[in-house]
């Protein structure tokens, strides 16, 4: 091929490792083929409408409530994350003193490290009770507003509790991913606009957001598919139900596609484990919507930023 | 001495004298704290005081003060400068609150039962006090290990192929799926592993072998994106010296490339590893859960220590505590697992990456 000249002999060792490299690629193929073949076949019977006790109404009336729930979660999240992780990567990038920034850079970074059972040991035990007080608070100053309205869940185990321990979740990737974007804002636009006497806030929304805007949305994006298909913290702090609705506050939340799974998957048995692997097929789908557009929006950054 | 000030006089404004920003930062807090006090003194019978509505107002009382104070003396453009620095770096100081309360609450109460128990028994016949996570250790270790083996390979080789070898329509569709992988959640891949054994095995099939296979899906991308972006960093240079000299292709990424990014390759497949260690929700469905020490993975269910965080904490016996106890203990070692393997990313790419 192009790394041989023409005529040359190919080696025995080169034909063997460029072979098994390629063999390493194709099997990246496979392993996703038969993740989509696997999950098909055993999702068909709740597909085709087998009827399952824990769902009377078939497949689609079944898993609405949740696709509804992990939504909202994620939307709640994202609505949290995305200023916070503005904020954050502006400080590390443009605001900390230059000694410390890539120190306070890791310390966001283990935030990421922190695997998610933990997390919903925090929310629960730690998270909820202390924002319960405030709950009340919401709910009796701003209960006209839908989302504060109902009887308040007095353990915390509500939606907003939820949204907030996905928004600390997802905040790291988030802030990372928009910090290096905002490193990469060329550093002549910065100089201009300073010497033409901008403040740095000036030069901030002069330079750094035009050349970010693209970045910030695709790591929001990134996000959010990151929110979707997070299981335990939800499993752990939600106390769940299958409702449509948009009360924050109270003990009847709609519970998540994945965290659903995690409770109802280890004590399910015969059709209902099909119906379960439906769910997480339509999961699957969602998160991989999300993924796409976001990296359609990085795609298409890459080719019209003046950069590089 | 006294005549000319030209920095100051350049740009037209005066500026805040730089003791005024923690005069009012501790002004602020006083008053927000006096104020939260009063009103826990007023309502007599709750004389809890909100430390959530302090912050909130005191934020308020000083984002404000300082905006009215910089409006005046240095005009509106510097006054929203400061706001927005208020707010920037407040930004970062609430997300590192969280990360505070949560090193301090898991070591606070992940020490009680951080003993030689733990770490040296399992839970089989345990019900009460006592008893440890040994038997969730060694399934934690065997299935993120043979995760590791399976996806360090898989995962170097295909970096290798889409930087060195790959082009054309092939290559595109392999980086395009890596992304589509990238996104799996964790709970589509445990699920995964459960479809794919059912067909061979039968229904309700647990299996730590299954749990090793959703985590390689898992792994496999971190893998490769780390190892690509470091491959990719390799002068080229050094390839075509290295050919200059006659040196076949293969030898070349073996004894040229691969050694020099090393370093790199090295802490991507930590914090693969580390990413991977503290999942759950596939080890769950496939690795299922259970009391006793099971060295096989290819027989029967497996413990693994995110599991049993979650399972001592769901499933809570009579004596409540000392279930609580085991989950923060095993949520402990969890986190200094995790948190060494990150440290000890980071200190290999310090000292053993190429300097120049």
């Amino acid at each position: 091929m192009s790394n041989t000249t023409p005529g040359a002999k190919r080696r025995l060792g080169d034909v063997i490792f460029s072979n098994l490299t390629l063999l390493a690629g194709v099997s990246i193929l496979v392993t996703l083929a038969a993740v989509a073949f696997f999950l098909f076949i055993e999702a068909l019977p709740a597909f085709l409408g087998e009827q399952v006790s824990s769902a009377p109404d078939g497949f689609w009336p079944y898993v609405a409530p949740f696709v509804f729930g992990t939504i909202l979660a994620s939307v709640i999240a994202l609505l949290l994350a995305t200023p916070m992780a503005v904020g954050i990567a502006l400080y590390i990038s443009h605001f900390a003193p230059r000694r410390f920034a890539q120190m306070l850079g890791y310390s966001i970074d283990l935030l990421a490290a922190v695997p998610s059972v933990v997390y919903g040991l925090w929310g629960i035990i730690v998270l909820a009770p202390f924002l319960t007080p405030t709950f009340y608070w919401l709910n009796a100053n701003l209960g006209w507003i839908p989302f504060f309205e109902g009887q308040v869940s007095a353990t915390g185990r509500t939606m907003m509790t939820v949204g907030i321990v996905l928004a600390i979740m997802i905040l790291p990737i988030m802030a990372a991913l928009i910090r290096e974007v905002f490193l990469q804002t060329p550093r002549l636009h910065e100089e201009a606009a300073l010497a033409l006497g901008a403040t740095r806030w000036e030069m901030i929304k002069m330079a750094v957001i035009p050349f970010g805007g693209p970045g910030i949305i695709s790591a929001a994006m990134l996000g959010l598919g990151r929110a979707l298909g997070e299981t335990m913290a939800v499993a752990m702090v939600l106390s769940p139900s299958a409702v449509f609705s948009f009360a924050l506050l109270t003990s009847t939340n709609p519970n998540t596609i994945a965290a659903n799974i995690a409770l109802q998957f280890p004590e399910s048995s015969g059709n209902y484990v099909n119906l379960l692997i439906a769910t997480g097929l339509v999961l699957f789908g969602i998160t991989m919507l999300v993924n796409m557009a976001a990296r359609w929006v990085i795609s298409r950054r890459a080719e019209f930023s003046g950069a590089n | 001495m006294s005549t000319v000030v030209a920095p100051n006089s350049f740009r037209g404004t005066k500026n805040l004298p730089k003791l005024v920003v923690p005069a009012l930062l501790v002004l602020s807090s006083l008053i927000s704290f006096g104020l939260a006090w009063t009103a826990a003194q007023a309502s007599a019978e709750d004389e809890t005081i909100s430390i959530l509505a302090v912050v909130v107002i005191g934020f308020a009382i000083f984002t404000s003060g300082l905006y009215l104070l910089s409006r005046l003396i240095e005009g509106k453009r510097k006054a929203a400068d400061r706001i927005i620095t208020v707010f920037v770096t407040g930004a970062f100081g609430l997300a590192v609150i969280p990360l505070i309360s949560l090193a301090w609450i898991v070591v606070e109460k992940g020490r009680n039962r951080f003993d030689l128990e733990f770490f040296s028994s399992s839970m089989r016949n345990v019900v009460g006090e006592g008893g440890g996570a040994l038997h969730a250790i060694i399934g934690t270790l065997e299935i993120t290990g043979i995760a590791t083996l399976i996806s360090v390979p898989v995962g170097i080789l295909t970096a290798i192929y889409l930087v060195e070898y790959g082009r054309g329509a092939l290559a595109r569709a392999v980086t395009f799926f890596v992304d589509v992988m990238t996104g799996i959640p964790s709970i589509v891949a445990g699920l995964f592993a459960y479809a794919m054994f059912v067909i061979f095995f039968g229904p309700g099939v647990r299996l730590g072998i299954g749990g090793a296979i959703a985590l390689s899906v898992l792994m496999i991308p971190v893998v490769i994106r780390a190892t690509e972006e470091m491959l990719k960093i390799v002068p080229n240079e050094l390839r075509e010296a290295s050919y200059a000299l006659g040196v076949p292709k293969w030898l070349t990424i073996n004894k040229v490339v691969l050694p020099t990014s090393l370093a790199g390759i090295a802490t991507g497949v930590m914090i693969a590893i580390a990413r991977v260690i503290g999942e759950t929700a596939p080890l769950l469905l496939i690795a299922g859960f259970t009391a006793s020490m099971n060295y096989n993975p290819f027989d029967e269910r497996m413990m693994t220590l995110p599991v049993f965080v979650y399972t001592s904490y769901a499933n809570q016996g009579v004596d409540t505590q000392a279930f609580l106890d085991r989950a923060w203990a095993g949520a402990l070692t969890l986190m200094l697992i995790v948190m060494l393997l990150n440290l000890f990313a980071r200190l290999v790419s310090k000292y053993f990456s190429p300097k120049g």
